[in-house]
């Protein structure tokens, strides 16, 4: 059985912002919502480092702990989902989320939230695979199709990487490896911290 | 061609001096260069030897960085405090919650079985006094009925996946939907309602000497009747309770109902443990006041309905106001 994993490889995330854009057309989320965003740290310093991040699909999941109408389901696969017709948009799983993963369209008087709405792993939701609800709601169910996240899938420089977690470790196991020259170098580090670069 | 023409280059005597020499050119003309751009001999660079293990670090303390992304805190990777507030709320608030629920309830219970209904002892005189205007019955009914219908939706909330999803099955959605609206809307509302009401029976509430005496007698619970004015000591301060814990509620509700004005997760965190704890007490002693307002004591149901007391209540629980309301000098 495959346990889905997101990975982003901070060493090669050039903060393009592609997956970004993937996700919002791929699953063609609202205005205003973003199922992934890239964090740059130090941007525009030495040792800047970006990352893309979403839900990351945890196992034993802070937000399906909190809700308040348990509206949230992990698949076989690992995979978080939630259902849109039961969430009221309390808030509180994003309240939860180690990621800020969830989001909330505004939706009505006084800045209400909206139904929640997050990162599916593109594996839509609980009605049926590919119906009009389903891309309604969720957006892309590209796992019935048998693809991966279109997010990892266009990635430019294959810094995120998406799909069962033995497959995802295998490869950034073998990129470790290459990457690693004079005593295992890691490259941002090597590429723009001189400093970095002698202490090894 | 090209091969012959490298090896007659590498073979030249020429090269044995030219490529040393060029390379110590290069080097004595670069050397300050590299000097200048090292780091390490220049410390007022920023972000030197920020490594690996410290930027991970720093990533899981919830320092923020940059994204093109809009939304309050785009730029922070870790949410600290989300962990925390869940295992308080997880842990210790809906726990504790339900253990003071369910102890004020049995020691109500258990009151009413150990000491009964408190009767009127004269009997009832059949005489009334006017105890409550209009328009304390409706500031009293409109909060009372508002924090009913917000206790049921906020248990609702806070409880509800545990016994409503198989109570209501299909329903519960919906139920939840209507839970949330109520909450959110009825929510200012009680605001309102609460803050005149508490407004208009503050002079009322002042403790004074009188509420020492009832206190030090623990509101006469072991018999005999200690003196009391318009209110007694008890109602004191289930008013003062009703104040400071409705300041909490309003204000950390308002903070959790309207997240248009950019407030931040630690905030609404914070809001959410003070309202659900705050809350919870409330509950507990909204229930309280409900038992001796009504089941608990006899005669004093109708004067939240029709605004009359009888005399004989009014002497047995209220003396001094009713040596007061009858025109009466205190005794000496």
């Amino acid at each position: 059985m495959a346990r889905m994993k997101f990975l982003c490889d901070a060493e090669r995330c050039i903060e393009c912002n592609g997956c970004v854009t993937a996700c919002k057309n791929a699953n063609e989320v609202p205005w205003g919502v973003n199922r992934r965003r890239v964090v740059t740290i130090n941007d525009g310093e030495p040792n800047e480092i970006s990352l893309s991040v979403a839900c990351m699909h945890c196992t034993d999941a802070p937000c399906m702990a909190v809700c308040p109408v348990d509206c949230f389901y992990q698949t076989e696969d690992g995979i978080v989902l939630h259902n849109k017709d039961t969430c009221i948009g309390c808030g509180y799983c994003l309240y939860a989320c180690p990621f800020g993963a969830p989001q909330f369209p505004q939706d009505g008087a006084f800045g209400q939230r909206g139904k929640m709405d997050k990162c599916t792993f593109c594996a839509g939701g609980p009605e049926e695979d590919h119906s009009e609800a389903e891309r309604a709601k969720y957006g892309a169910n590209r796992i019935a199709e048998g693809k991966l996240p279109l997010c990892a899938e266009m990635c430019s420089t294959k810094a995120l990487l998406a799909g069962d977690a033995d497959d995802v470790s295998d490869i950034y196991r073998e990129r470790v490896i290459y990457r690693g020259s004079n005593s295992g170098a890691w490259g941002q580090n090597l590429a723009y911290n001189p400093a970095g670069r002698k202490s090894n | 061609m090209v091969y012959l023409l490298k090896r007659a280059w590498s073979e030249s005597p020429l090269n044995a001096v030219l490529v040393p020499m060029l390379l110590l050119v290069l080097l004595v003309t670069l050397a300050p260069l590299v000097q200048a751009a090292d780091p390490v001999a220049d410390p007022a660079v920023k972000g030197n030897g920020y490594q690996g293990a410290e930027y991970w670090r720093d990533v899981t303390r919830g320092v923020a960085g940059y994204s093109a992304t809009p939304g309050n805190e785009a730029g922070v990777l870790i949410n600290r405090s989300g962990d925390e507030w869940r295992l308080v709320r997880n842990q210790q608030v809906k726990p504790y919650g339900a253990w003071l629920l369910g102890g004020t309830l049995l020691v109500l219970v258990l009151v009413f079985m150990l000491l009964g209904r408190n009767k009127i002892k004269e009997g009832r005189s059949g005489r009334t006094l006017k105890r409550w205007d209009l328009v304390d019955r409706v500031l009293h009914w409109s909060v009372a009925g508002l924090f009913v219908l917000l206790a049921l939706t906020g248990l609702s909330i806070l409880y509800g996946r545990h016994f409503l999803l198989d109570a209501l099955g299909g329903g519960f959605g919906g139920f939840m939907q209507f839970s949330k609206l109520v909450h959110n809307y009825l929510g200012p509302l009680f605001v309102i309602c609460l803050a005149l009401m508490l407004l208009k029976w503050l002079g009322r509430n002042i403790f004074n000497a009188v509420d020492l005496r009832w206190f030090a007698r623990l509101g006469g619970l072991f018999g005999g009747h200690p003196s009391a004015g318009y209110m007694n000591g008890g109602e004191k301060m289930w008013y003062w309770v009703l104040f400071f814990g409705g300041v909490a509620i309003c204000a950390t509700g308002l903070v959790m109902d309207f997240p248009n004005f950019g407030q931040l997760r630690d905030t609404m965190q914070d809001a959410n443990l003070i309202h659900a704890g705050v809350s919870l007490v409330l509950i507990c002693g909204a229930l309280a006041h409900a038992y001796m307002g009504s089941l608990g004591t006899e005669g004093v149901f109708e004067g939240m309905v029709s605004g009359e007391v009888d005399e004989n209540w009014a002497k047995q629980h209220h003396n001094l106001w009713y040596d007061e309301a009858k025109g009466h000098k205190p005794p000496q």
